[in-house]
């Protein structure tokens, strides 16, 4: 007797959806009995960040608030995906998109409302889109492995947005900070309901949208998605892979760029330290569990966003430490991708095989 | 003569397909035995069975007289028997001391590196062989190493060498040099099993010959009984070649004009060499070849995929060996790959988008930027009926179809656009006979309709029955032209294996 891996055929769309559910229910569990040891009862402590993420107007716009840089890089890294090209840069691109949205706010003279927005849209859209397309040309030109590439930008990135910060683009005023000046009212989103929420959020839902429809209808996103599937069949069709990568790359960072503008505009109305707390780097598992789809990272950033703000009311109601909460988290994501190998892969009793 | 190794009555099935069927064989201690069989014949599966990677589903196998079984390569390996594969198991960037290690048994965490190499450069000596311990192995030629993967089985004491095609990467000289090696082994006792297509080289080492054809052992023959005929009439069978079956419609227009092409691998090396070949309107055009001969280079130079560094072609009066010209021309080239799975269709994708591939851009398809989900419905619709491809439900992806079905949504996608000229790579192997009856009808009714065919095969009954013309192919070469209703497979098989001149047609 031997218990052996085998590769499903095909799963079925129950085992699909269930797997997912199945998992959070046992992560919740295993959450459950570390809640128990730290003596908070499970049962009350999931009651309470339910209600803390979504219970409230507050807690829900929160929650949409953490869930919008997380769905805008998601889609810019699960659009790399598709085409089976890996960009682990999202966290510098956000950076470079911040900081191109950034210069436009702070230094271009504009003031006009709309013509700040599109002019800090456009210049994170190419600041995010042409630091993801420098790995792209090393890939299509040399191939260079685009994951070393868009990892190390990363640093780049952000220690020359600390450069700007503690350097040129410091606030006169600001008593040493290492903050940019705040945005004038112009250069930011509109906020609703008297909450934090802010335009950003019906951006990334339009990005989504646009994304889908980009994949699905176009006739590049066939293109991306035959090159995903098969490069060489790709190429033995006569289309162009160089390209194609050079472009998702830059479609990729330049998504996740709208990510750093839409967080500098809507929420931090300044360039600063710790913009972004890995959103970059959580938009991989993201787009990972999403499994390809543009709703699926809608899903699972909202999803993520509940995580994010449920798991601080662990700590300011129960003193909990923040450690908990990473490990609560890690517990979800842990048991989601478990799940995802059960959805692929299925174990097998095989008896002893007899020879002849 | 006590054997060392003997297999009787071995059958192995995988689903669907017979590979052995009642193969008997045997190789006595000092003995070079060659197996001879055509692709497919069941060469590969054997030797899995010999090295225990595959389990036979019935037969016996006697390992000097005792009955044995092997679990897996390893169990084979610790009783003796060793397989030098066509592709190495090496670590490029390691060196030959490092390699070799690799392979032995029971080397300690803590290892006397002078006592091993010292081993080592024992048997390099003893062989004669030039080899430098300490030289990275992805900066020697493929016959040094190969010498490193046969030191790894003499290092571990085998018996038994199985050396799988081991002279179809080597040159002519390092050819020489394997068979003194090979000679000298026999000297030491050691058993050789031999594969080769190469007739000049079976007839040279072989002690004895085992035909293998469609997976049965059909024949057994000692030195002094086999000649060259004899062999190629046996490897490719004795049956009548089957009857002519399409009217002659040809033109004597020439359509495709290959002068003198070369082509060159990654390695460097020519895989098409001076090759000739000229291909008229209509005319279904055999190649006949040993597989590795050129065939594949010749394809991918003809549609595009890979450059051409000599030589011209030209279509009609033009000439599309380089420039844009060839693309152009190239989308008039249908092209059924090789290896279909790999590069012929995008196994994540469903049948209706696998069926545009290669006319997504057509305005017929697309609506603007946008694709028209409709039209590319109905074409599906309509080639899966037209094609009888059976596809799954509606969007699964094809990676899940048959091998069969795959094969028919290439050629319907390819044939789609009304080509000029289709190039087909053993566009049946490996079909079952229903399939493949029906794409040889695709291809004649295409040339019906003044398509012309360069069709890659390695079933010779294939390329008679719908040639008009068969070039045969050696190293890049063109052997010459048969007129498929006049030659004999002997006369085949002795120019593809490089050793008969041809008569033009």
């Amino acid at each position: 007797m031997k218990l052996v891996i085998e590769r499903r055929d095909t799963s079925s769309p129950l085992l699909r959806f269930g797997a997912p559910v199945v998992s959070i229910v046992i992560a919740l569990f295993f959450a459950g009995a570390l809640l128990l040891l730290a003596g908070v009862s499970p049962l009350e402590a999931y009651r309470e960040i339910l209600y803390e993420a979504v219970g409230s107007l507050y807690g829900l716009s929160e929650t949409l608030v953490k869930a919008t840089p997380l769905i805008l890089s998601g889609l810019a890294v699960s659009l790399a995906f598709r085409m089976q090209i890996w960009n682990i840069g999202a966290e510098g691109q956000i950076y470079m998109g911040a900081m191109g949205a950034t210069w436009v706010a702070l230094f271009s003279g504009m003031e006009n409302h709309w013509l700040l927005m599109v002019g800090m849209f456009s210049a994170a859209f190419i600041c995010g889109g042409l630091w993801a397309g420098v790995a792209g040309l090393l890939r299509a030109r040399w191939s260079v492995n685009e994951v070393i590439v868009t990892l190390m930008m990363n640093y780049i990135a952000i220690l020359f947005i600390n450069y700007l910060i503690y350097g040129p683009w410091r606030d006169p005023q600001g008593f040493n900070f290492p903050l940019t000046a705040q945005f004038a009212e112009a250069a930011r989103f509109a906020n609703f309901f008297d909450t934090r929420l802010h335009s950003g959020f019906l951006l990334a839902l339009g990005c989504a949208l646009i994304l889908y429809l980009f994949m699905e209808r176009t006739i590049w996103g066939y293109q991306i998605k035959v090159i995903g599937s098969n490069p060489q069949a790709a190429r033995y069709a006569g289309m162009r892979t160089g390209a194609s990568v050079f472009w998702v790359l830059f479609l990729s960072g330049a998504i996740a760029g709208i990510a750093g503008f839409s967080e500098v505009a809507g929420l931090q109305y300044r360039l600063q330290h710790g913009l972004s707390p890995g959103y970059g780097y959580t938009a991989i598992i993201i787009a990972w569990l999403a499994r390809r789809s543009a709703l699926g990272v809608v899903i699972v950033s909202l999803l993520m966003g509940i995580l994010l703000v449920g798991g601080d009311s662990l700590q300011m109601l129960w003193q909990l430490p923040i450690a908990f909460v990473y490990a609560f988290q890690g517990l979800i994501l842990f048991f989601l991708l478990g799940s995802d190998f059960f959805i692929q892969y299925r174990l097998k009793l095989v008896k002893g095989i007899h020879h002849g | 003569m006590p054997e060392l190794l003997q297999i009787e009555n071995i059958r192995k099935t995988f689903p669907g397909v017979v590979a052995l069927d009642d193969v008997s064989f045997s190789v006595a201690p000092g003995e070079i035995h060659t197996l001879l069989g055509e692709n497919g014949a069941g060469k590969s599966t054997l030797m899995n069975v010999f090295t225990g990677l595959y389990h036979p589903d019935s037969g016996r196998m006697y390992l000097n007289g005792e009955p044995v079984h092997f679990t897996s390569p390893r169990d084979s390996l610790s009783r003796g028997i060793g397989m030098v594969h066509q592709h190495f198991m090496l670590v490029p960037a390691h060196s030959v001391f490092e390699n070799i290690l690799l392979a032995l048994d029971k080397v300690r965490q803590v290892y006397d590196r002078k006592h091993y190499q010292q081993k080592m450069q024992k048997l390099i000596d003893t062989f004669g062989l030039d080899l430098d311990l300490d030289t990275e192995v992805w900066k020697l030629s493929i016959g040094a190493q190969q010498w490193i993967e046969l030191i790894k089985l003499l290092l571990r004491d085998c018996r038994l060498l199985i050396l799988d095609e081991p002279t179809a990467v080597l040159t002519p000289q390092e050819t020489e040099r394997l068979f003194k090696v090979l000679r000298l082994l026999q000297e030491q006792g050691k058993s050789i099993i031999f594969i080769s297509h190469k007739m000049r080289e079976v007839m040279e080492i072989s002690d004895r010959v085992t035909v293998l054809k469609k997976g049965r052992s059909i024949a057994t023959l000692e030195r002094g009984h086999f000649n060259r005929e004899t062999l190629a009439g046996l490897m490719i069978g004795r049956d009548r070649i089957p009857e002519w079956q399409r009217n002659m419609q040809m033109s004597e227009k020439i359509i495709l004009d290959i002068k003198n092409l070369s082509v060159r691998n990654d390695r460097g090396l020519a895989d098409l060499d001076d090759f000739s070949l000229q291909l008229k309107e209509g005319e279904i055009l055999g190649i006949a070849g040993v597989a590795g001969n050129g065939q594949k280079a010749l394809a991918e130079a003809l549609t595009g995929l890979k450059e051409v560094s000599k030589g011209q072609i030209f279509a009609g009066l033009v000439d599309i060996t380089h420039s844009t010209a060839r693309s152009s021309y190239i989308s008039g080239i249908a092209h059924i790959p090789e290896d279909r799975k790999s590069i012929g269709i995008a196994p994540d994708l469903d049948v209706a988008d696998n069926l545009i591939m290669k006319s997504f851009k057509n305005s017929f398809f697309r609506r603007g930027i946008f694709q028209n989900r409709s039209a590319i419905r109905h074409n599906a619709e309509e080639k899966i009926s037209r094609f009888a491809i059976k596809s799954g439900p509606e969007g699964s992806p094809v990676r899940y179809l048959s091998g069969g079905n795959i094969q028919k949504v290439i050629i319907a996608r390819e044939l789609s656009e009304q080509p000029r000229v289709l190039v087909a790579l053993y566009p049946t192997r490996g079909l079952d006979i229903g399939s493949a009856e029906y794409i040889h009808k695709v291809i004649v009714d295409g040339a019906g309709r003044g398509m012309s065919t360069i069709l890659i095969a390695e079933d010779l009954d294939e390329l008679l029955k719908l040639s008009d013309r068969i070039a045969v192919m050696f190293r890049g070469k063109l052997v010459g032209y048969v007129n498929p209703r006049q030659t004999t497979r002997e006369e085949i098989g002795l120019m593809m294996s490089g050793e008969k001149q041809d008569q033009q047609p």
